[in-house]
């Protein structure tokens, strides 16, 4: 439910952004003391623009194979299977975000980052890959494509940022376009995990129980219905969040256009 | 120089200056919140914060904190006015800390709930296992001597808590002792359910692990103590003034100072990873895990704080694994 980028919510990207770029979301640990800045130097940014070209390309080809699918079978229906190579790749490939946060290359939290990147991870691959059952399922398609869009906005966003050429457009898109596609992806989240439930349950999948040696269990099937529960103060928390970055992005560059 | 001059310029000086004229502004809107006239030049700030506690009744001075500039450093209760960059008139900033509750009553809460929490568990209290487990125990030992170490140990932090720590600060945020105590109370509930569970298995190597186990449990929570009796004794004979490092002392314990910046974090650890090991449990090796992360993050700071400020502060020393981390 993270893909709306709340990246964008920490990240101040390049040297030049028109708008103060988003703010900090709520940590709950303010006791950090105040970091300086290291933006990137000239080689991370040339990694970073190659990264983010490629992350863009790769979401392209993803979109690409959903409608050349759609277009051969003449429904939507099942059409994971047809990117689902690109999809697993391209989408754990974003676990290196968290990498460049450690670093330091791109001035974002690493928590927030890693908690965004793992929990895309987490349903792409303990979700959608290990219940073979849900992959044929619509809620399927509506997460991915939500995704697809928002990763290729999201990427030539950065792209252009570190070029400092950011067209109004792409940021206008980026900062518009998840009032549908945040409410859009954590349906299709939400029913895709609901779908998994009863196989789950049935299959103890990924599970331990009691008795063995180091007296430890693990049900997946709760684990999953609590996940689904922490959507619930999660979700508006963020959304709310990107609508006032969103009037502080755009209203600033009004601002410029009226001058 | 002559000493006359010298004189001679104290006394002007002091003739020049009259009272401060201190306006406390909200640090967020600048909105004016109290304006004092007529302060005395050495006055500190704790009076200040005493006075603007007289106009807001809920705002308590520990709740407040006041800065010479919004986005600065906090300024201390002990700061007098005239040594401050201010002049005549003083604009200070204020913040609301929130309802903050003294460090007392944070330990007992912390620590009083997992107490209680485990012996519920031990106790098999109904509702938490299978009905026909109510109030039965567990015909093994270690779950009994588990349960021991465990009350001991929060009753020895008890103690502590009450009768030897010193505290720096007064008070702690409201938000952050609910923080803390979710996530103690529901550790230890958690580790306390699979110790005490019906179907619970004793470890591997039997009563062997149990007994080395136990022993070092009982070496680290000495330790620890020791620890703490010392870091006390060393406030309680410099005062807040006199600022030392701690050393080793005569007891043995003590003698992990030669190694580490902080042997309370080290002994600690080694008590719950020596639990753990007792236990043959993965949630106390988990919590373990993350005391020692946690723990990891307070020492390297402490050390960075010590060698910051002591020359002559040792090298040997590491933060809290001996030549290592």
């Amino acid at each position: 439910m993270w893909y709306t980028g709340i990246h964008v919510v920490s990240a101040k990207w390049g040297s030049v952004m028109s708008a103060p770029a988003m703010g900090t979301t709520k940590t709950a640990h303010s006791d950090v003391a105040p970091k300086k800045k290291r933006g990137p130097g000239a080689l991370a940014t040339a990694y970073l623009v190659i990264y983010n070209v490629v992350m863009t390309a790769g979401w392209l080809v993803i979109a690409v194979g959903l409608v050349r699918a759609y277009l051969v079978r003449g429904s939507y229906h099942g059409l994971y299977f047809s990117i689902e190579k690109p999809l697993k790749f391209f989408q754990t490939g974003a676990l290196l975000e968290i990498l460049h946060c450690a670093v330091g290359i791109v001035p974002s939290s690493v928590v927030l980052t890693g908690f965004q990147v793992l929990s895309r991870v987490f349903l792409t691959w303990a979700v959608t890959h290990s219940v073979r059952e849900v992959q044929s399922e619509d809620s399927v398609l509506l997460f991915v494509s939500a995704w697809t869009i928002t990763e290729i906005i999201r990427y030539s966003f950065y792209t252009f940022s570190l070029l400092n050429h950011l067209p109004y457009l792409i940021k206008w898109a980026r900062y518009t376009f998840f009032l549908v596609l945040y409410p859009m992806g954590v349906t299709g989240e939400l029913l895709t995990i609901y779908a998994a439930l009863p196989y789950v349950q049935k299959t103890g999948l990924y599970s331990v129980t009691l008795p063995n040696k180091y007296n430890f269990s693990f049900d997946y099937y709760t684990f999953l219905i609590l996940t689904m529960v922490s959507y619930i103060p999660l979700f508006p928390q963020l959304y709310f969040h990107m609508m006032r970055q969103r009037k502080k992005v755009l209203a600033h560059v009004e601002e410029y256009k009226t001058e | 120089m002559s000493r006359t001059t010298f004189f001679e310029r104290n006394i002007g000086r002091t003739r020049n200056i009259g009272r401060i004229t201190v306006e406390v502004l909200d640090g967020r809107t600048r909105q004016q919140l109290c304006f004092l006239d007529k302060v005395e030049p050495h006055a500190t700030i704790g009076e200040i914060k005493s006075l603007f506690h007289k106009s807001y009744q809920q705002l308590y001075p520990a709740r407040q904190d006041l800065k010479l500039d919004p986005k600065g450093k906090s300024l201390r209760d002990d700061d007098v006015l005239q040594n401050l960059p201010v002049g005549t008139t003083a604009t200070i900033y204020f913040k609301d800390l929130g309802p903050q509750v003294g460090w007392t009553m944070v330990f007992l809460a912390e620590y009083l709930g997992p107490l209680f929490i485990y012996l519920l568990f031990y106790f098999r209290a109904p509702y938490i296992y299978s009905h026909q487990d109510v109030f039965t125990s567990s015909p093994y030992s270690v779950v009994t001597l588990a349960c021991a170490c465990h009350t001991c140990h929060y009753i020895k932090r008890l103690i502590e808590a009450i009768f030897v720590h010193r505290f720096s600060h007064g008070t702690m945020p409201l938000r952050t002792i609910v923080r803390n105590c979710v996530y103690y109370w529901a550790f230890s509930a958690w580790l306390a359910f699979y110790i005490n569970h019906p179907l619970y298995t004793p470890p591997s190597y039997g009563d062997m692990q149990v007994n080395y186990a136990l022993a070092i449990f009982v070496l680290c929570e000495l330790g620890n103590f020791s620890i703490h009796v010392a870091l006390n004794n060393l406030k309680a004979e410099g005062g807040p003034k006199c600022r030392r490092f701690p050393h080793p002392t005569k007891n043995p314990f003590t003698w992990l100072f030669f190694f580490v910046s902080c042997p309370n974090y080290t002994y600690e650890v080694g008590a719950w990873a020596s639990f753990s090991v007792m236990t043959q449990c993965l949630p106390v090796a988990l919590f373990t895990f993350l005391a020692f992360i946690q723990m990891t993050i307070w020492a390297k700071g402490k050390h960075k704080t010590y060698s910051r400020e002591f020359k002559d502060y040792p090298q040997l020393r590491m933060p809290i694994i001996p030549l290592l981390l």
